[in-house]
Order: C-alpha cells, then structure tokens, then sequence
C-alpha cells in the first residue's frame, strides 16, 4: 500500500461566495467554470463585501438567487447601463455584470460598447456559448460560419445571416477600454487561465479602468452534440475565430499572431505544471 | 397641495427662469442625487439644467448614449438607494417602456419627467406603455408654480410607496419663464428606510441582497415568487388608488356644463370657466392633478345634476376614457378638444387660446355645433 | 522496478460527490495521471460518475473542469528537503 503524508485541502469543492452546491445547468455546461472563476477571484482579492453585481438574462440568471453577494437583476442587454448607474453612486464597490452572448452582443450590443468607451470603472463578464442557451439554441451574432442552431439548421451562411462579431476584439479597440481578455474553460489549464484574467479585471477596476472578461464556454446542448464532445466542438468553432488572450492590456493591443503564440506557450505551461502536480494561482 | 406640506429652508430666492430650470432645481431640492437623459425636444433643456447643477451639488448627471440607457442608469442609481430621475419626452419614453413595467415590479422609486410635445401621451402615461399589470402614479402641473411642488411631490410619494412616479409636463410649462423660489418642501409623513438598497456590504454573508422584479430572493431567504409578488403588488396600487387622488375643481354644485381639462390647458379652462361664470353662465370644472389615481368620484360628483361634460384635451381624446368612466351614463360626454400643435410638432397649437376655448365651451353649453379647429402655420 | 509489480505512490486524493455528479466525463481526459474512470454503476439521477484509482498527484485538474462541483482535492503537504533552511 503506497504510504500518504500529511494532506492539505487544494481550492475548495465549491466556490465560497455560492450559496448552493448543486445546479440545474445542463451536464458539461461550461458556465459555472467561469462563475468559479470570478467568484474565486472577488473573494481572493478581499472583495466579497464590497462588491455588487448586475446580472442579465440567460440560463446564468439562476446564478443570480445563488450568488452571495449584493446583485441587481437588469434585463436582457441592459445590465452595462444598470452597473454605471450602480457604480457612479457607489465608486468605491466592485461593479461587475454577468451576461451571455445573446443578452451582450445582440440585444445589448450598444450598451458595453458605450460603457467601455466611457471608461467606466466596472468589470463586464461575457459567457459566450455561440447561441441563445435558455430559449432552446438560437444563432446570436457570436454564432461562427458553419455553426448549426435552431434557427440555422444547415449552419450559418455567410451570405443570408451574415458574419460573426468578435466583441472583445471590437472593445480592445476602444481608448476607453484598459483591459480586454478572452479566456476559455475547455480544459482545466485555460480554466486556471481564465481566472487569473478575472483577478487582473478586477485589480484594472480598483485601478479606475474599463474591464472586460470573455470566456468561451460549452453549451453541447445548444450545439446538439455528445456532452463530452463540448471542449473539442468549441476548440475547432468558437476557438478558431474568437482567440483567448489577453487583447489589450498594459496599453497594447495584441495582434491575433501574438494571440496565437502566447496561447501555445500558455498551454503548453499549464499542462506541465499539471503533470507536475498543480498550477499555482 | 395637502396641508402636510410645509416649506422649509431656504430656496433658489426669487428667481427668472424657464419651467425645466425650475423642475431641475425642485428635484434637487427633493434630494435628487442622479440623473441620466438623452436630448429632445422639449425634454432637453430639462436634461441641460440637471447636467450643470447636479455635480455642483455633488450628484451625477450622466448624458446616456440613448433613452434606453438613460433609463437603466436610473436603476442603477436607485439600486443603490439613490433618489433618482430620467425623463424625455413622449417618443423618447416610449423606447423606455419595458424598463418602467421591470421597474415597478421591482419596487423602485423612479422619477419620471415627461415634458410632452402635447396632451397625447395620456394614455402613455396612465395605462403604461409596458408590459404586465403596473401603474405609475401621474402628477400634472398647470403651470411651473404646480410644477415646482409636484416635482418635489413625486420624489415624496416615490419613496412612501416604493412605486414609480411620472410627472406630465409640457412645452409650455418647459420654456416659459416665470419668477419663482423654488424652496424645498417637506412633507410631515415618514418615509420607510431603504433597508433593499444595495452597497455590496452583504456579500459572503448569506444575507446579500437582491433587487428583482420577479419577487426572486437569494438563496436561504424568504421569496414570495413571481404569483405572490404580482398580486401584492395589485393590492400596493389598491392602496394608492384610496390615498393619493388630487385634483381641484369649482363651481360644479350647481353646472349645467362641467368641462374637464389637465395640465397647461387646464388653467386655460380654469380662467375661462371663472370668466364665464362671472357672467352668469351656469359652468364648473374639474382639473385632475394626478392622472392616475384618476379622480373618478370628484369627476363623478360634478357630473350629477349637470347637463353635460366637456373634455378638453390638446389631442385626439384619450383622458375622455377616464372622464366616461367615472360619468358613468349620468350625462353625455363630449370631447371638445382636439389635435392642435405648432408646425413643427413639438410645441403649441393656437387651440392653446383662452378666447378659443371660451367658444367651444359655450357652444357645448348652448348645444350648439363646435367651431372648426384651428390650423397651424404649417413648416415647409 | 520492474512493469509487473509496478507500486504506483499517489501524492494526492479527491473525494468525489457521486449524487451529483451529471455523467460529462470532462474530468476523465482532464486527468493527468489518468487515475479517473467512469463507473459501471449510476447514481440516482441516472448518471454514470467518475472513480479513482492510485496515482493521483492532486493537481487539481478535476476540480478545475468539473461544472458540478464534484471533486474535493487533497494534495500531501509537501516537505522541505532535509537540511534546508525553512
């Protein structure tokens, strides 16, 4: 029998600012990694009570009830404007909104592109799947060429529906804007990547910046394939055309060859570190 | 004005200004801290005066992007515990619709300024562009002196019920000038704390707060669910509905004619109504002040014994609804109002003339046909 | 050592909450010793759950995967090699 030395508790099963252990996301969703991460990273950085959230509509809202810190359920589109109105009277919070695709990049769109221009000091959140998750698997203006939905059962076309909007390359390019990630959860390394671009969000508001955080995440019931297929669905659709990285930080706009380096050198890093025994925040 | 009102302090001093500098500084004399808007006419100097004199009082007046943005940083700003405002005019509060019905439902004290290009948006006002059942209460000033009390009014009942208020204003009472002290009123009814507000200080402690329109709590605490929360929200507007009903009227015991008219116009009819009385013409009115409550038993009252009820209205007719209402049958309606508005559509019609209104009320009186209505200079 | 009494050490453990485990089976190719395999049986949402074997090292890539927060993680407490100055 192998002899075990003392052992230590490594993270924590749930994320401590969650008031639930359980959910109804569908099995292989990818949005409660990206909840782990922003939950984890406002209670390592001391923010838990000072913090208040502004939540849009999507399957995410259930989050909502179960968050345990002070929110505001906006509507569909619309929490950017609601988290300036939250911030300008209460400036020393941390004001973050939480919002899928569809609710950011279609409904919303002029709402973050506005309040990033403005250089509000507020972190907006991006889950994007590709698709409108609750209402059942829809095309949003994220949705790539080729990606199958409800409503574009041949997969999108180019000629009829038109092309992709890579909102976070859009926002990187807004003097407004001080940071600008896009982080994934496909497999644990970005996951561990994907938080860390939380933490600098978060550090960027307490700055007086404009943040933004998009993850990538998997909806393999919305794109109608094997649960366990999500990651490798979302590496070669999503993953191709809305690249992760950090796109503007430190005042520098990444080109989309830089992108592609670093994230080859990234994940090559948190795989060894995994085999090594663990990443370490 | 109820009698639980009293000034206090010391106001701007007697001063020349527009009707939007006057509500601007009622509203910050009512503890307005935030303001968001988006430019039209003639809602705009509203938004100017807010954005000079906010921050100088330390509030915040932002310039949304659009309607629909100034309308969520309002909730925001109220999330927060804040007396907040936005406003436009009818067209710009249209596209604000569906964030008043969320509003509402979430219990928020919203202040909202229509300064409207006419008496078209009534309905807008009183039934709610929005979805689901909601109501907002609607206060409607004559003139800027109304309007100054009213404006600090709405903030008062915003909070006391935790329910939207609409104040109806117009061109008119936007752009004219009239000297005026707007001094701060304090009204001898205590408010509830603002124990919902948000400040993030609940976070990790099992007890953070939520603001929702669905009735939605966090997890652990008590929830009354969407069903439960619609329903209590019913029996707030019931409570409103038997409490907060103004208007003014005169002259009705013993009217053959009672004609019913609101805001500007309706201090047309006053004058004319008293002129006409002064020559022994059998006539009275009701002015309503809140649209909604609407005073159906005021309206009621006038109508019995009396002959007939006039409506006078600057649009197609949408307040005559709620005069048929509370008639009930007691006497025939007649609107004598009508579309009237200056070339560009923003402002004034010459319907807006005492000695106009002075003869349709008398051939309503007389039984006689109404005059044509007016044309308007009409812009190339 | 020879392959044939190959003793594998495990560095680490993880307790797993099979009842709420949803059957995705993104932990098994996140494992990096690959100590994770589905179960033949399922739990009472009729879902199959992951199960360890030795040779865990506690990296934690379960825990960071998993959307249903299934895994608790142990990792030995690692000691400073003798004579170093702590």
């Amino acid at each position: 029998m192998a002899q075990m030395e003392a052992m230590k508790l490594v993270g924590q099963q749930k994320p401590e600012l969650l008031l639930t252990e359980t959910h109804h996301m569908c099995p292989g969703c990818g949005e409660p990694l990206a909840l782990r991460g922003y939950l984890e990273a406002i209670q390592e950085l001391g923010l838990g009570q000072k913090t208040i959230g502004v939540a849009g509509i999507g399957c995410y809202t259930s989050f909502s009830m179960t968050t345990d810190v002070d929110l505001v359920q906006a509507l569909h589109g619309r929490a950017p404007s609601v988290a300036t109105g939250v911030k300008r009277m209460r400036p020393d919070a941390i004001v973050f909104t939480i919002q899928g695709d569809g609710d950011m990049v279609n409904e919303g769109l002029q709402e973050v592109l506005h309040t990033a221009a403005r250089g509000e000091a507020v972190t907006c959140i991006l889950l994007n799947n590709g698709v409108f998750g609750e209402t059942g698997g829809h095309m949003t203006a994220t949705s790539v060429i080729g990606q199958r939905t409800k409503n574009t059962l041949d997969g999108r076309d180019a000629d009829y529906h038109g092309y992709p909007i890579l909102i976070g390359d859009l926002l990187a390019q807004l003097q407004g804007a001080t940071y600008v990630a896009r982080g994934s959860v496909h497999n644990a390394g970005a996951v561990a990547r994907t938080k860390r671009m939380f933490k600098r969000a978060f550090q960027t508001q307490m700055d007086g910046g404009f943040s933004f955080v998009e993850v990538l995440t998997m909806c393999p019931t919305g794109w109608f394939i094997p649960t366990k297929d999500g990651p490798d669905y979302m590496s070669s659709t999503l993953g191709e055309v809305h690249i992760m990285g950090e796109l503007k930080a430190d005042g520098v706009v990444k080109s989309t060859e830089e992108l592609h380096e670093e994230n080859v050198r990234k994940a090559m890093e948190m795989e060894q570190a995994l085999a090594r025994g663990g990443i370490d925040d | 004005m109820t009698e639980t009102a009293v000034v206090t302090g010391t106001g701007t001093g007697m001063k020349l200004m527009e009707g939007s500098e006057a509500m601007a500084e009622a509203s910050i004399a009512a503890g307005c801290t935030f303001f968001a808007g988006y430019p039209m006419t003639p809602f705009t100097e509203l938004l100017e005066h807010f954005a000079k004199r906010l921050p100088e009082q330390g509030g915040v007046c932002i310039n949304a992007e659009s309607e629909l943005e100034a309308v969520g940083m309002a909730w925001g700003a109220l999330s927060t515990g804040a007396r907040a405002a936005t406003g436009s005019t009818g067209q710009g509060l249209s596209l604000m619709q569906e964030s008043f019905s969320e509003i509402t439902l979430a219990e928020l004290p919203l202040v909202i300024f229509n300064m409207a290009r006419g008496q078209q948006d009534y309905y807008q006002s009183t039934r709610g562009g929005g979805h689901g059942d909601y109501r907002h209460i609607v206060l409607a000033p004559m003139d800027i002196g109304e309007a100054v009390e009213l404006t600090q009014l709405a903030f008062h009942l915003a909070d006391k019920w935790r329910n939207p208020v609409l104040v109806y204003g117009d061109y008119l009472i936007a752009h004219i000038q009239e000297a005026v002290d707007v001094a701060p009123v304090t009204f001898d009814e205590p408010l509830p704390a603002k124990d919902w507000a948000v400040d993030g200080s609940l976070g990790g402690s099992g007890r953070s707060r939520i603001i929702s329109s669905l009735g939605f709590a966090k997890a652990g605490q008590h929830s009354d669910g969407i069903e439960q929360h619609l329903r209590k929200m019913v029996a707030k507007f019931e409570e409103i509905e038997a409490a907060e009903v103004r208007y003014e009227s005169a002259f009705t015991d013993d009217a053959e004619t009672v004609i019913v008219a609101f805001g500007s116009p309706g201090k047309f009819v006053r004058y004319v109504v008293s002129q006409l009385r002064a020559e022994g013409e059998k006539v009275g009115y009701v002015r309503p002040i809140t649209l909604w409550p609407f005073p159906y038993e005021a309206v009621a009252n006038a109508a019995e014994g009396a002959d007939r009820v006039g409506v006078f209205e600057l649009c197609a007719g949408q307040m005559i609804d709620d005069v048929r209402l509370g008639v009930l049958g007691r006497a025939p309606v007649t609107g004598i109002g009508g579309i009237s508005t200056d070339g560009s559509g923003f402002g004034v019609g010459p319907l807006l003339d005492a000695e106009l209104i002075r003869e349709r009320v008398l051939a309503l009186h007389r039984g006689e046909p109404l005059p044509p209505l007016p044309d308007n200079e009409r812009m190339m | 050592m020879t392959s044939a009494s190959k003793t594998v050490r495990s560095k680490g453990t993880v307790t797993i909450a099979t009842e709420v485990c949803k059957g995705c089976e993104l932990c098994i190719p996140a494992c990096p010793p690959d100590v994770l395999s589905m179960s033949t049986a399922v739990n009472h949402l009729g879902y199959h759950y992951p199960e360890l074997v030795d040779g865990c090292t506690g990296c934690a890539a379960c825990l960071l995967i998993c959307p249903d927060f299934v895994f608790e993680v142990f990792r030995e407490v690692r000691r400073p090699a003798a004579g170093a100055v702590t």
